[in-house]
């Protein structure tokens, strides 16, 4: 694979989970990483499905076992015992092996397993990042349980000893910029947002612009951050923020309301025209970043 | 200046004409991530490549070109979800199988026989330990089984108790559910002297070496009443498969916490991802020999009784993985 990831610095606060990824096309898909909370839901809405479903199969096997009778019982013994072996450690490798590299927690939050190197998802590095949880959570949790049964004080101290130093695996994500946990790390993987996102309609699209003339002055009060502030504003549609912010606008250009004039119509028309121009100047090699810049 | 001159936008026109590349592409990822592709007809699976091109090159287009955030937004996730999709294409399972069992889990195995005769050692060690310990002192025994483990098995036991537990399966558990048994139990273990490699080889060496003392002490107990032969017989039937596969999997575990701890040229990450390329292998590898062995103790030491016959399988399982392990191949690429 030609995919080389990267990670430069960010540059603000929010690109802090930010990757550059290169395809082999050369386009750069500037993957975001998961962030620790929502992986850490992710993790526990799988557990909750993992323990619900295994009460569920616990009482259906039981009932079974029970109508079948004691004496034809054991191959539901076996189903329950294989059943329980497969949810605890085939649960995760069976869905991120799957075509959405997703446990149905993952797929809630939107999240999916991926190479770091931009290679495929082997089955092995699967395998290995899921085996790994041994010592991630099960270890502390064995711990944790020994705590409430440590009869001396010696068995206490090493139980205590032993859950700082299970717990420094646990929380060996928090500890690295890629929020790599140990799995990850074995197996060369790392948690990305890829959520559904749904192509919604070009605001500079609507016709409902006629009405508005705005002077080339008028246009070049804004760059492009105001710009997207304003997509963000018109796609929202909170009543309130549009009137507050047409009233802004309205006093920066000069603009004198008209009687009928509705905020969202004219931010609308504000917003395509102030695109167009900013669109204008781009093609022709300005991108004017925001309303200080004077390029 | 051309405000009213330009009637359309330019980025609006490129949208609408691709508009609809895009959200074919859309339609096809949804059905092939809907996890059956096979659902895509073929002429679909030769097309999504075609699209996925195309929604790159229109999202470098898109970023130069336009100022609709959203419009980005929705290219950068489309052209993700078709790159994974794209270069994420697996074999079909049949064919990963195949190459799993021809190839990559000899191949792995035999790239680890370095730690695979350090664990070894180590489990040989402790047996020897074990043994002499408990010959030599017999209180050692209760340190080394727990009573739990024991079963009555321990130096207060009489000499016919502890051939009878050698040929007479315990009456209460029916014989398939004690090997389902003993195959998750020892495959939890094995997981995770695998995973405690990665705290610096220490624990996962105890975990092997804790296997060997136990044996040890069984065996001093069994040899101080002369049950040593039949006692071989009753361990090597399933053991040499599930010894192997523990040591395998402590081997896997050294592994990882010797690339952690001395990556060599590379970057720690880089070698432990490496190390763990193989390691993932032997272990998926580990879990099947696991199986057979469960098998073979659940079921064919509770059917066959006589030693030799013991031995004799015992010995050929062990010969079988050694030559599908070791036996020279050709190389896959």
């Amino acid at each position: 694979m030609t995919a080389v990831p990267q990670t430069p610095r960010p540059a603000t606060p929010e690109d802090r989970f930010i990757r550059r990824f290169i395809t082999p096309e050369g386009t750069d898909l500037r993957l975001t990483l998961g962030s620790g909370g929502d992986r850490a839901a992710a993790f526990v809405l799988d557990v909750l499905i993992i323990v619900i479903s295994l009460i569920l199969f616990t009482i259906i096997v039981g009932v079974i076992a029970a109508s079948a009778g004691l004496k034809n019982a054991e191959p539901w013994g076996i189903v329950w015992l294989l059943g329980f072996f497969v949810a605890r450690n085939g649960y995760f490798i069976v869905f991120e092996a799957g075509p959405r590299a997703a446990t149905p927690g993952k797929r809630m939050l939107g999240l999916r397993v991926a190479a770091r190197d931009g290679g495929r998802l082997t089955a092995e590095s699967v395998f290995v990042r899921n085996a790994m949880r041994e010592i991630e959570v099960f270890l502390p949790a064995v711990f944790l349980l020994a705590a409430n049964t440590a009869g001396d004080p010696v068995e206490g101290w090493v139980v205590l000893l032993g859950l700082v130093w299970t717990g420094a695996f646990l929380l060996f994500p928090m500890f690295n910029r890629d929020r790599l946990r140990l799995g990850d790390v074995v197996a060369g993987t790392w948690v990305v947002k890829s959520p559904r996102r749904a192509l919604v309609v070009d605001l500079a699209a609507s016709q409902s612009g006629g009405g508005f003339a705005f002077t080339p002055e008028q246009t070049a009060a804004y760059g492009v951050k105001e710009l997207q502030v304003l997509e963000d504003v018109l796609r929202t549609r909170d009543k309130r923020t549009m009137a507050a912010v047409a009233e802004r606008i309205r006093g920066k250009i000069g603009w004198y309301r008209q009687a009928d004039e509705r905020d969202e119509a004219f931010l609308t028309a504000y917003y395509a025209a102030l695109r167009r121009r900013l669109e204008h100047r781009l093609l022709f090699g300005h991108r004017r970043r925001d309303k200080f810049d004077k390029a | 200046m051309s405000e009213q001159g330009a009637r359309e936008l330019k980025s609006h026109c490129f949208r609408a004409e691709r508009e609809g590349d895009w959200r074919k592409l859309e339609r096809l990822l949804t059905k092939a991530e809907g996890g059956r592709p096979q659902r895509l007809s073929a002429s679909e699976l030769m097309e999504i490549p075609l699209l996925y091109r195309s929604a790159v090159s229109a999202l470098s287009v898109a970023r130069a070109t336009s100022l609709d955030a959203s419009l980005v937004a929705y290219l950068e996730n489309l052209a993700t979800r078709a790159y994974f999709f794209v270069y994420g294409a697996r074999a079909r399972l049949p064919e990963r199988l195949a190459r799993f069992f021809r190839h990559d889990w000899p191949a792995a195995v035999a790239s680890l026989w370095r730690e695979t005769l350090i664990a070894t050692a180590i489990l040989v060690f402790a047996t020897g330990v074990g043994f002499a310990l408990v010959w030599s002192n017999p209180d050692w025994y209760g340190s080394f089984l727990p009573d739990a483990l024991a079963g009555g098995r321990d130096p207060t036991a009489t000499t016919a108790f502890l051939k009878d537990t050698l040929y007479h399966p315990a009456k209460d558990q029916p014989l398939s559910v004690f090997a389902t048994y003993l195959f998750t139990h020892n495959a939890g273990v094995s997981i995770l002297a695998f995973a405690l490699g990665f705290a610096f080889c220490v624990p996962t060496a105890l975990l092997v070496a804790d296997n060997g003392l136990t044996m040890g002490a069984l065996m001093a107990l069994f040899a101080s009443r002369g049950l040593l032969v039949p006692l071989g017989g009753w361990l090597s039937i399933h053991g040499t498969t599930e010894l192997f596969a523990t040591v395998i999997a402590g081997a896997a575990g050294f592994r990882i916490g010797w690339a952690v701890m001395f990556p060599g040229p590379l970057t720690r990450l880089e070698a432990a991802r490496t190390a763990g390329r193989t390691a993932g292998a032997a272990m998926a590898g580990v879990v099947i020999m696991l199986v057979a062995a469960g098998v073979l103790e659940g079921v064919g030491r509770q059917v066959i009784r006589l030693d030799w016959a013991r031995y004799a399988i015992g010995g050929s399982m062990l010969a079988l993985w050694l030559a599908y392990f070791y036996s020279p191949r050709r190389k896959l690429t």
